[in-house]
């Protein structure tokens, strides 16, 4: 990257395979390729956006690099400290540091635990307040995501999907994090409830100096809340850059095509707009095609595509691509 | 425009949950012309889906048609006998759910359940309805229809399952599509896909077209006319020029500002959102319409929308345009 600082979050050369059993008896083993050698740093204070479409590993990366599932190979470094190195002993200290918010706020509450409950309890167990203070930490947080103290002895499903969200969120903040992976935060819920979120998450990254890798599937959220935004298709990085370079001036042939496939609000443009639509479906990611794994849907294909996968380079302005066209 | 081909009058939907009354469509009146797309934009619970289900009469046993008429090429789909109304489903309406993963039946192969309006509807045989079941297919752009009409459910993909389910729709030439969220489920290029499939086959066979979907930049390309709806009522009507142009009502202004996309060219940082959430409708007054005191906390005037400087709440009629 242009920056010479030391990136607060670093992961190199990811790998994360799923072994699976098809057949009906189980009898054919599979590789699924769900991460195939990511790398992406991120500066603290700032906001790389993770997009592409369904399967294609954005979760899995974002999974892989909090050590949710171990990766196949390759390193996440928080700081200077390889995560992948620690037993999962040794990693306690770190959770705290690096929490996640998940899709769903419908299903990652537990229905049986009170709001004041479920956000005091990561903060006892890594002993940040006494069951004494606790109460006073767990209603600052409330305040943080725009909640009253009422909210404490109540149950999750007492609570909207906007408001349950806002409790996930101040779950992650709960143990003061650095880094927080937010896994589509906002598309389980409605266009007006996303635009209180997304407004939450930036004034709280403001406040606490927060990192986030967000990942989404919506590139206009992407475009309005990161720095950074990483394409990913069928488990690789296929472009990194600026929000700019990316938005304005994408270079990889899947970035152009997804970005042209987002509608936009003005009919005046979507009449006249010359769609580039993708044919086709994204691939398995069990058997993904040879060499690049773009080159059966891209309109700009050579042979050499089908047979060479496209090395990881970074141009003169700064970004990163994999494409042999670029 | 041409000529009317449904006209809504004064549509009211009751659920009864738990001995209270949930009043989910609450006077909605609208109408669509012949070979017209009519978006309906709104958020989840607003009624959008289910004044849609209210005039094929596909409601859940809890729910009633409490009044109005439905007109559709002159007949009233409201006082239809079973008979009658089993003609206009799938026959003269045809309809394309949001789920293409469920909407199909697993046991089935595709082949079958394409061509099965065909047989019912048209009394045509098994060789037949197959034969224009491929026809249909490959209209839908799925490649190598003789094959793949053998195939089940689950051999097709998210994107192909909703051609398939739009050929079902196609298949006995309807007047009018009812389109209930047919891309909710699908990625952003997929949903390019069908899009384009949509646009083409509307301006090769003329067929209407309502599309329900909560994302108003989809419709902004697809439709002629959008409605807005909010708590069981149509809140605006308009075309969509003058909709997106100039949105009359609160509640469509704060829908657009919400969208990240219309605000990147404004460059602002915070996305205008509507304070609270949707109402629910069981603790609803009847006829409760979008309060104008929930507004006014986001001052619209002070967020840099030269465009908007002027009060919106010296304007709000529930429908700020008249409809034809």
């Amino acid at each position: 990257m242009t920056s010479t600082s030391q990136p607060l979050i670093r992961a190199v050369n990811l790998v994360k395979y799923f072994p699976v059993r098809l057949g009906a008896y189980g009898e054919k083993k599979a590789i699924v390729h769900a991460v195939d050698n990511v790398s992406f740093e991120i500066q603290a204070g700032e906001t790389l956006g993770l997009v592409g479409e369904s399967g294609c590993g954005k979760s899995t990366t974002g999974f892989t690099f909090l050590q949710l599932h171990r990766p196949t190979s390759g390193k996440c470094y928080f700081k200077d400290i390889d995560l992948t190195a620690l037993s999962e002993n040794e990693l306690r200290p770190f959770r705290r540091k690096i929490q996640i918010i998940f899709q769903d706020p419908y299903s990652t509450l537990n229905p049986r635990m009170t709001i004041g409950a479920a956000l005091a309890e990561p903060i006892l167990a890594h002993k940040l307040a006494t069951k004494e203070t606790v109460t006073e930490r767990v209603v600052t947080l409330l305040k943080d995501v725009g909640l009253s103290e009422k909210a404490l002895n109540r149950y999750p499903h007492e609570f909207s999907g906007g408001q349950r969200q806002r409790i996930c969120i101040a779950r992650a903040l709960a143990c003061e994090p650095e880094f927080i992976v937010c896994d589509e935060p906002i598309s389980a819920l409605d266009v007006s409830i996303q635009a209180q979120i997304i407004n939450l998450m930036q004034d709280l990254q403001e406040k606490y100096n927060l990192t986030y890798l967000f990942i989404a599937h919506d590139l206009s959220v992407v475009k309005h809340i990161c720095n950074r935004v990483g394409v990913m298709y069928l488990g690789r990085m296929a472009e990194m850059g600026t929000k700019e370079q990316i938005f304005a001036e994408p270079k990889h042939p899947y970035t152009r095509a997804l970005l042209s496939a987002v509608p936009v609000p003005n009919p005046h443009i979507e009449k006249t707009r010359k769609r580039q639509v993708l044919a086709g479906d994204v691939p398995s990611a069990i058997e993904p095609p040879s060499g690049c794994h773009f080159h059966p849907r891209c309109p700009i294909a050579v042979d050499r595509c089908k047979t060479e996968a496209p090395e990881w380079r970074q141009m003169d302005d700064g970004r990163w691509v994999a494409c042999h066209k670029a | 425009m041409g000529e009317i081909l449904l006209d809504v009058k004064d549509l009211k939907t009751r659920f009864r949950s738990r001995g209270s009354l949930v009043h989910a469509v609450n006077g909605v009146s609208f109408h669509v012309n012949r070979g017209e797309t009519l978006g309906v934009v709104g958020e989840s619970g607003c009624g959008k889906s289910v004044t849609m289900l209210s005039l094929l009469r596909l409601l859940p046993p809890a729910a009633q048609v409490e009044s109005g008429r439905a007109l559709f090429e002159g007949q009233d789909l409201l006082k239809m006998n079973f008979g009658q109304i089993q003609k206009v489903r799938g026959g003269k309406i045809g309809l394309i759910f949001q789920d293409p993963m469920t909407s199909f039946n697993p046991v089935l192969t595709i082949g079958d359940q394409v061509g099965e309006s065909l047989i019912y509807h048209r009394r045509a045989s098994k060789e037949v309805a197959l034969k224009r079941t491929v026809e249909l297919l490959r209209l839908v752009g799925i490649p190598d229809p003789e094959q793949r009409i053998k195939d089940y459910p689950h051999q097709f993909s998210g994107g192909m399952r909703q051609r398939a389910m739009i050929a079902m729709a196609l298949a006995c030439e309807p007047g009018l599509i009812i389109a209930d969220e047919p891309t909710t489920a699908l990625d952003v290029t997929i949903q390019a896909q069908i899009v384009e499939l949509v646009k083409d086959l509307r301006d090769r066979l003329g067929v209407a077209i309502i599309w329900i979907t909560h994302d108003l930049s989809l419709v902004a390309g697809l439709a002629d006319r959008i409605m807005v709806m909010y708590a069981g009522t149509i809140v605006e009507e308009a075309t969509v020029e003058e909709l997106f142009d100039d949105p009359r009502h609160p509640y469509t202004l704060g829908l657009l500002s919400a969208l990240p996309a219309f605000q990147a060219e404004k460059n602002v940082r915070r996305l205008a959102s509507i304070p609270g959430s949707p109402p629910i409708y069981a603790n609803r007054p009847l006829l409760a319409h979008f309060s104008c005191a929930v507004l006014s906390p986001w001052n619209v005037a002070s967020q840099n929308y030269p465009h908007y400087s002027r009060s919106p709440l010296e304007k709000m009629p529930a429908i700020a345009r008249p409809v034809l």
